[in-house]
């Protein structure tokens, strides 16, 4: 009996309590990314934003959340009712299990699995299922279509953004999440991050996460003048509210996937007194949070791209640049056994 | 979680042994994500059931209709849809299948040598021709 304890019930719940200090803090921030976004979109419009529940409108989130919780849950009289239901709940679900491999800090990891980054691209692949079951089981045109079109656009940079996972890879020679931070730590800070050596590749990394998250100015799936909101448009209630948790939670997840391949992660970026003072998570927050202010600050910027132009960005430009990258890259390490990091790590 | 036996057996010198301890600490490291995927169910699963139990539900037949701005649906939504759509996602199927081969190699690139490399330069350019094609027949067009 004490074997079973101290085997199996300990261990057990400490990993659950580990879940939970994931998780709980996670909700919150996609809670109050949506508070940031709203602010920051105000003032960039020159308006106030969320001010009136709580102090500075502090409490808008919250008041959102507790509205869409007590509102009715409608399901369409064509829909099928199981896969409605279940669609917002994958979203959900993969917006949450795919933080499970993200290193926050040096160790601070929950399951440091050598496969790391093929496990999120995996799970970010996933993605599609939860809009395109969402599209069919509404039975709903504006749905159906605007399903299609983002699992197209999604498919579409998924291609560019492996490649360009791939140009990283080739660099550190390991798929560990922990390990590709550890490759951008050197003596000269934050020159030792991937984003210099592999600028292009950076650029066109984030490019591609804005269209696989569906934001501005790739949010055709729900092109608000012509298909209303896309596939989630008979959500309403909790499972829209999972659904919009899930692009938010998204939205940080591929914010932290940029921190940690290009923006060396949890490291400070210089390696002198001040910088060096402040832990490992917090700077991995506030990567982070300036990714995310891009997202915003890209929203409050630029108009929305036409369907044409989005395929042929994503199949016409960012395919062959990225398809050269990888090759250029392979062929840096290969011939002169050369990578940008200083601490290459070979396993 | 089964750190603390496994090294206590690991002196244990059987090869067969050994490789069970290794097979098993492979999966206890995947244990904390089957866990998560547990607890990630349940909240989602939770967050429906107790906003449909607590909130009101009053249906009615023109709230369950599917939205159409106001009109009465025209017909089924399962209608037929541009081919492009599906064209997207076999050249999708090409590509992503071509970045799964790059990764192991984009992985041992500094073991397999020349050898390797090349190989799989070959591989990458016949399938620079394949997209050159469809670039020339014009799959990638959307007008």
């Amino acid at each position: 009996m004490v074997e079973f304890w101290d085997v199996y019930l300990w261990p057990t719940l400490w990993i659950v309590l580990q879940i939970v200090a994931i998780v709980a803090p996670l909700l919150l921030a996609v809670a109050y990314l949506t508070y940031f976004e709203r602010k920051v979109i105000g003032a960039m419009h020159l308006r106030l934003g969320p001010n009136v529940v709580g102090p500075f409108g502090l409490l808008q989130p919250i008041a959102d959340g507790m509205k869409l919780f007590f509102k009715e849950t409608v399901v369409p009289t064509g829909a099928n009712r199981a896969v409605f239901v279940i669609a917002p709940m994958i979203t959900f679900i993969l917006a949450l299990v795919a933080w499970a491999v993200i290193p926050f800090g040096p160790g601070l990891v929950l399951a440091d699995i050598n496969v790391g980054l093929l496990y999120l691209f995996g799970i970010s692949s996933l993605g599609v299922y939860g809009i395109i079951m969402a599209g069919w089981a509404s039975n709903s045109k504006y749905a159906f279509l605007g399903s299609l079109r983002s699992a197209a656009q999604m498919v579409s940079y998924e291609v560019s953004m492996g490649l360009i996972i791939v140009t990283v890879v080739l660099c550190v020679g390991s798929l560990n999440l922990s390990d590709i931070v550890r490759a951008q730590e050197g003596s000269l800070g934050m020159f030792n991050w991937f984003v210099f050596p592999l600028l292009p590749m950076a650029v066109i990394f984030f490019v591609s996460t804005l269209a696989e998250t569906n934001r501005h100015p790739f949010d055709l799936p729900e092109a608000e003048a012509e298909l209303v909101s896309g596939y989630n448009v008979e959500y309403s209630a909790m499972t829209f509210a999972l659904f919009f948790l899930g692009e938010y939670a998204n939205m940080i997840l591929m914010s932290a996937m940029t921190t940690i391949l290009f923006l060396g992660g949890w490291l400070p970026p210089f390696n002198f007194a001040p910088f060096t003072w402040v832990p490992g998570p917090v700077w991995f927050a506030l990567k982070i949070a300036a990714c995310l202010f891009v997202f915003v600050w890209v929203r409050a910027t630029f108009p929305r791209y036409r369907y044409d132009q989005l395929m042929r960005l994503g199949w016409k430009v960012f395919l062959p640049i990225s398809l050269v990258a990888v090759v250029v890259v392979a062929g840096a390490v290969a011939v002169f056994g050369w990578a940008p990091a200083e601490g290459v790590i070979h396993r | 979680m089964g750190g603390v036996r496994a090294a206590g057996l690991a002196s244990h010198r059987d090869n067969t042994m050994g490789a069970l301890l290794a097979e098993y600490q492979l999966l206890a490291e995947y244990l904390p994500i089957l866990i998560f995927l547990g607890i990630a169910i349940v909240v989602a699963g939770a967050a429906v059931a107790m906003s449909y139990v607590v909130a009101q539900q009053r249906p009615d037949v023109a709230k369950e209709s599917p939205y159409e701005c106001g009109f009465e649906p025209f017909e089924d939504s399962r209608s037929k849809f541009d081919v492009r759509f599906y064209l997207v996602a076999i050249l999708f199927i090409i590509f992503d299948l071509e970045v799964a081969f790059l990764f192991p190699w984009a992985v041992a690139l500094t073991d397999i040598g020349a050898f390797g490399f090349w190989s799989m330069m070959v591989f990458l350019a016949v399938l620079t021709v394949g997209f050159i094609y469809e670039w020339r027949k014009g799959a990638l067009e959307w007008e």
